[in-house]
């Protein structure tokens, strides 16, 4: 499963972030690695982006980007 | 005191401020720095160069602002600069003796993962612990004492905001800028280290010195190619080769490049804050995230936007309206002072009309400018601007852009000079750039004044359904031909020349906040006076040129002999005015007012703006223009505002023309081809003419506005010619397709 398949209020985990290009190396360096916790808490109008609550503060990815990010439904 | 610490006896110490964007990094330069602030850019690249300075005791600090970032590894020109300033490769900026590095206490854990990454460079660090009292309404508490002592660096809790503990700061830093430096850094898996070493041993073998490890660690980590491409010394064909191997073997030893670092700062940031930071058990929906469900909600955050973005407008019109009529009244109560102290003559042509006009038509805008850069301001200092990017993104994603490109682009209705200057929240390059060059398609404030004087005159009003009128759907078909045009540019350009993948949008929704009146107003102040700056005396100069070729050669041969003759005849009468009745003394006047205007329309005629007005006319023909439009809309090609009173001046009335004037009205009516009856303008000729105005870049100052932001004449020159050559195929088109269609 993967972050952009997250409905509102979903938790979970993270495995890992596929990729190895400058947006994979982004959302690592926003501190999603393997283990950190996320959730989707908002998603925009027309359906994208999304919003997310990592680390305590608020992530906006489109789903595109958020399906890079393996995840374990918590 | 300050003198005694200028006369130099006193030693400056360089410190790099550097910070997560949103940490309040501009509020605390500007609450330690004050007004003592430089702007600029970074020489070759479009980053803005801040610096200030301040003093504390017997010592003098210069602090550089550098880009917020969320990392340190380069690959966007912004954060290469950032790297090159703090390793103090950046030529002509001072190397850093100290990092200040400032950090959001609510939300430490991210923040502390930009500091591992400047541990790493060895300069003495301090750290300001920002929004403390933000992290305590979330119930977070942070033992700063603890977490100075595990970091072995200063931790200072500050309120930049309500200026609160800034002494300490200021204490920390100037006792930290000497001694030794033995900070905690995160330690990364050994087979990595061993990689990093043997390629800084490769890296010597070939350069012959040894590059800073920073730059060695970050190119083994680089897998976007961004360093090997812009250039650091030494990496050619065979060290690629070697960095290539290293990863793999990495991989094999199962910490494979770029993952490891992301998973080796986390970790040590982990460690570094166990026991450190406490959350009181309460719920983890914050204020800030209820507020977000309602402003981003499909209906009322939809709502809120529309009607946020139609109140800035409302506002720019509201309060630009009066402060453009008081700057205009200025501008004329000027040019009269100035014209009544001078002999009619070149120079006071000069100044009248080349100097306070031209430079006055450009002062104008600022009310405006001003109003919308404080909008701005206010919007991205509440966090409501990361908002309205998310809400519109997935519209500009259709286009190739990111929701970061729509505000700039609605600015550029009221003014696309302000919109060019708030494309700097794009970070992606080509993004930035495909906005920048579409922003002059918006139709802005000064396209208002020649659609309000051709509809008035040429569209017939016709209403259905008591609310569609014909005129609106004139002036609404002039903002869509500008923004449709925009769009079409936009995916052209993102398909063709500025080809890249569509820019992610990884963003952080901050926290809603009240803004920072001080950072608000301060923000808006610089860019506003930048603007004046740099456009001003631009424009100074091209006004003079449009005057000189306007005014030039001036002959008095070049009037006819007869009417001359008339005028001096009547003003000699008027002076002596003995047994003349007060009719006869008004017709008099009346008529030297008609023949002064004739007089001055021969001179344009004669001028050299009106001799390449004339040669144009066979251009300008197929557009349905003769050679008076051709010459007002050359001479509007600086500023495309002049074009209402240029028009007024070729048919031969006097230069103080408003598009009110019912006058011009009649005389754009009466105008006829010269050498016949048929009348010039029409239905045809005044949808070309607006679809002229609308596509066309007739604006100095954006030109050079462009030319500051990109750093290279290329772009200015591209648009210009890009959009004229829009503006003349667009303008060919309608006048050919309304003649046909016998409007």
């Amino acid at each position: 499963m993967n972050a952009g398949e997250m409905s509102v209020g979903d938790q979970a985990s993270v495995v890992r972030v596929t990729g190895d290009d400058a947006i994979s190396c982004r959302l690592m360096e926003m501190g999603i690695v393997p283990a950190t916790e996320l959730e989707l808490i908002g998603v925009a109008p027309w359906g994208d982006p999304l919003e997310f609550a990592v680390r305590g503060y608020r992530l906006s990815l489109r789903r595109a980007e958020a399906a890079r990010i393996e995840i374990v439904a918590k | 005191m300050v003198q005694a610490a200028r006369s130099g006896s006193i030693e400056t110490v360089t410190i790099a401020l550097i910070g997560n964007p949103n940490t309040g990094k501009s509020t605390l330069f500007s609450a330690l720095c004050g007004v003592h602030q430089q702007t600029g850019n970074y020489p070759g690249v479009t980053v803005e160069r801040k610096t200030g300075d301040f003093h504390f005791g017997s010592g003098s600090i210069e602090l550089i602002d550098l880009p917020g970032t969320y990392s340190l590894a380069p690959r966007s020109p912004d954060e290469m600069i950032t790297v090159d300033v703090l390793l103090g490769r950046q030529a002509g900026t001072e190397p850093p003796q100290a990092v200040l590095c400032i950090v959001d206490a609510s939300n430490l854990e991210r923040n502390l993962y930009l500091v591992s990454q400047v541990l790493e460079l060895g300069l003495p660090t301090v750290i300001a612990l920002n929004m403390i009292d933000v992290a305590a309404a979330r119930g977070i508490t942070i033992d700063a004492e603890e977490l100075s002592r595990r970091l072995r660096l200063p931790v200072v809790p500050i309120q930049a905001n309500r200026k609160r503990g800034l002494d300490d700061l200021k204490a920390a830093l100037t006792q930290r800028s000497v001694g030794p430096v033995e900070h905690s850094v995160p330690v990364f898996p050994a087979a990595f280290n061993q990689a990093v070493t043997e390629l800084a041993s490769r890296c010597e073998a070939i350069q012959g010195r040894e590059p800073p490890r920073f730059l060695v660690q970050r190119l083994l980590l680089d897998t976007t190619g961004y360093l090997s491409e812009s250039g650091i010394p030494g990496v050619n064909g065979t060290l690629a080769n070697d960095v290539q191997q290293a990863r793999e073997r990495l991989a094999a030893a199962g910490c494979a490049v770029p993952g490891v670092e992301a998973i080796t700062r986390y970790n040590w940031v982990g460690e570094i804050l166990k026991g450190v930071v406490s959350r009181a058990n309460q719920s983890r929906v914050t204020a800030s995230d209820r507020i977000d469900r309602l402003l981003t909600h499909r209906l009322y955050g939809t709502a809120f936007f529309i009607l946020t973005m139609a109140l800035m407008f409302q506002l720019v019109y509201l309060i630009a309206e009066p402060a453009n009529g008081l700057l205009d009244a200025a501008k004329g109560w000027l040019a009269a002072g100035v014209g009544g102290m001078l002999d009619e003559g070149p120079l006071r042509s000069l100044l009248v009309t080349g100097v306070i006009e031209g430079v006055g038509s450009v002062i104008v805008f600022l009310p405006q400018i001003f109003v919308l850069f404080f909008c701005i301001a206010v919007l991205e200092d509440c966090g409501y601007m990361a908002r309205a990017a998310y809400l519109m993104d997935r519209l500009m994603f259709r286009i190739g852009l990111n929701g970061k490109s729509f505000i700039p682009l609605l600015s550029s209705f009221a003014c696309a000079i302000p919109g060019i200057m708030a494309t700097r929240v794009i970070e992606n390059r080509r993004d930035r750039l495909v906005t920048m060059l579409v922003a002059p398609l918006m139709s802005c404030s000064a396209r208002m004044p020649i659609y309000s004087l051709l509809i008035a005159t040429f569209i017939p009003e016709r209403v259905w359904l008591r609310v569609f009128g014909l005129r609106g759907l004139v002036w609404f078909g002039a903002y869509a031909v500008g923004s449709c045009a925009a769009i079409a540019v936009a995916m052209l350009l993102k398909r063709t020349i500025l080809r890249g993948d569509t820019p992610p949008f990884v963003m952080e929704l901050p926290s809603y906040k009240f803004p920072e009146w001080r950072v608000v107003l301060l923000r808006m102040g610089q860019r506003g006076w930048e603007f004046v700056r740099r456009a001003g005396t631009l424009i100074l100069a091209v006004s003079v040129l449009v005057w000189a070729a306007a005014y030039f050669p001036h002959r008095d041969s070049d009037i006819p002999e007869t009417w001359r003759m008339r005028r001096d005849q009547i003003q000699s009468t008027l002076a002596d005015a003995s047994g003349r009745s007060q009719a006869d003394l008004a017709a008099l006047s009346e008529e030297l007012t008609v023949l002064d205007r004739q007089i001055q329309g021969e001179y344009l005629r004669r001028s050299w703006l009106g001799t390449a007005g004339r040669g144009l006319e066979p251009l300008v023909k197929p557009l349905g223009w003769d050679w008076r439009i051709g010459c007002a809309v050359v001479a509007s090609f600086p500023a495309r505002e002049v074009v209402v009173a240029t028009l007024g001046v070729i048919y031969n009335l006097g230069s103080e023309t408003s598009d009110e004037d019912e006058q011009l009205h009649a005389a754009l009516r009466n105008a006829t081809w010269e050498g016949s009856q048929t009348p010039v303008f029409g239905i045809p000729v005044a949808l070309s003419l607006i679809v002229f105005f609308a596509l066309c870049a007739q604006c100095g100052s954006t030109l050079v506005v462009m030319r500051r932001e990109t750093n290279s004449w290329r772009w200015p020159v591209f648009t210009f010619t890009y959009m004229t050559a829009l503006a003349y195929v667009g303008a060919l088109l309608s006048y050919q397709i309304a003649t046909w269609c016998g409007w």
